[in-house]
């Protein structure tokens, strides 16, 4: 931590810069009543621990599995993965697009890093850099590549740009040779690029 | 103020291998942002116009250090905090570390 200074001339402790900027805000905000410390310590506990990308992969799965949900998360996602308890705490809509052999979809937020945080969690580190944000609309079949994705110039990619009111959950394709799998087993296929478009779903191994 | 064991959280990784944060502070900017969103202190598109306005802005940042600034701008544009009590106070837990000995949790004075 970053009280621990490196040096041993000194008795006594130091913080980081940001360790005082982020006291001094918190500190005051309590103190005006604006804030409690435990709900900070709530959220951050969330996001860590519960809201992550397995929530996304059941979305996905239940599409792949029940025709009736893939229906409705292509007509009212809000509503459809609200019906699995993810509720986003930031009320944006949102929106899935169903990659095809036709089409692929991507997503970025070339603003900031807006982002599905109720079925994804928080963004990877990439996501928020200002290479991929810049790239993947200049260029999204580089990005594509970047990552490992070759598609055939038959396969049309879109790029979808995320705002604070509307964010994107890829649909990636089903893999081939799941014939029969359950929503819980499909699953486990379903990896976080998967749902913003810079992979695949996994194959069965 | 209590003073909550955030030391775990560098450790703690999401399902791909990634810490969602690399530092303890990066934690309290995210919690406190979206805390103060959930006291009804900012939309949702307010806070995302702060946060671009600062990762746009031309300096080379961290991710988290343009959200912690764009957060103490937002706060002071707000009235919630000025930026004058902002460094007053950055001042004070510069002090308190000061007169703490190593290994003693560090603490502002009349808290």
């Amino acid at each position: 931590m970053s009280h621990d200074h490196p040096h041993h001339d000194d008795d006594h402790s130091h913080l980081s810069e940001m360790d005082i900027r982020i006291r001094a805000l918190e500190s005051l905000l309590v103190e005006k009543g604006y804030i409690e410390t435990a709900a900070v310590d709530e959220v951050i506990q969330i996001y860590e621990t519960r809201i992550g990308p397995r929530n996304g992969a059941h979305v996905v799965a239940k599409s792949w599995t029940e025709p009736d949900f893939a229906n409705w998360l292509m007509e009212d996602a809000t509503a459809a993965i609200h019906s699995l308890g993810y509720t986003s705490r930031q009320g944006e809509h949102m929106v899935a697009v169903a990659n095809s052999d036709q089409t692929h979809h991507l997503v970025v937020c070339t603003l900031c890093s807006c982002y599905p945080w109720s079925v994804l969690g928080l963004p990877p580190t990439w996501y928020k850099s200002p290479p991929f944000r810049s790239k993947a609309v200049i260029d999204p079949r580089g990005v594509l590549h970047d990552f490992g994705i070759d598609l055939p110039e038959t396969t049309a990619v879109e790029v979808h740009d995320s705002t604070a009111e509307t964010r994107y959950l890829v649909i990636p394709q089903r893999p081939a040779g799941t014939d029969g799998w359950s929503a819980e087993k499909l699953a486990s296929l379903v990896n976080r690029n998967s749902m913003i478009g810079t992979a695949f779903a996994d194959n069965p191994s | 103020m209590s003073d909550p064991d955030l030391s775990l959280l560098p450790q703690m990784v999401l399902d791909e291998g990634e810490p969602v944060f690399q530092e303890p502070w990066e934690a309290q900017a995210f919690g406190l942002a979206i805390s103060l969103f959930e006291a009804g202190k900012f939309t949702w598109p307010e806070w995302a116009t702060a946060l671009s306005a600062e990762i746009h802005g031309g300096v080379q940042r961290d991710y988290y250090s343009h959200w912690l600034t764009a957060l103490e701008k937002l706060v002071a544009q707000k009235q919630l905090a000025s930026q004058g009590d902002l460094k007053q106070r950055q001042k004070a837990w510069e002090d308190a570390a000061a007169r703490t000995p190593h290994g003693q949790p560090i603490v502002l004075k009349d808290q």
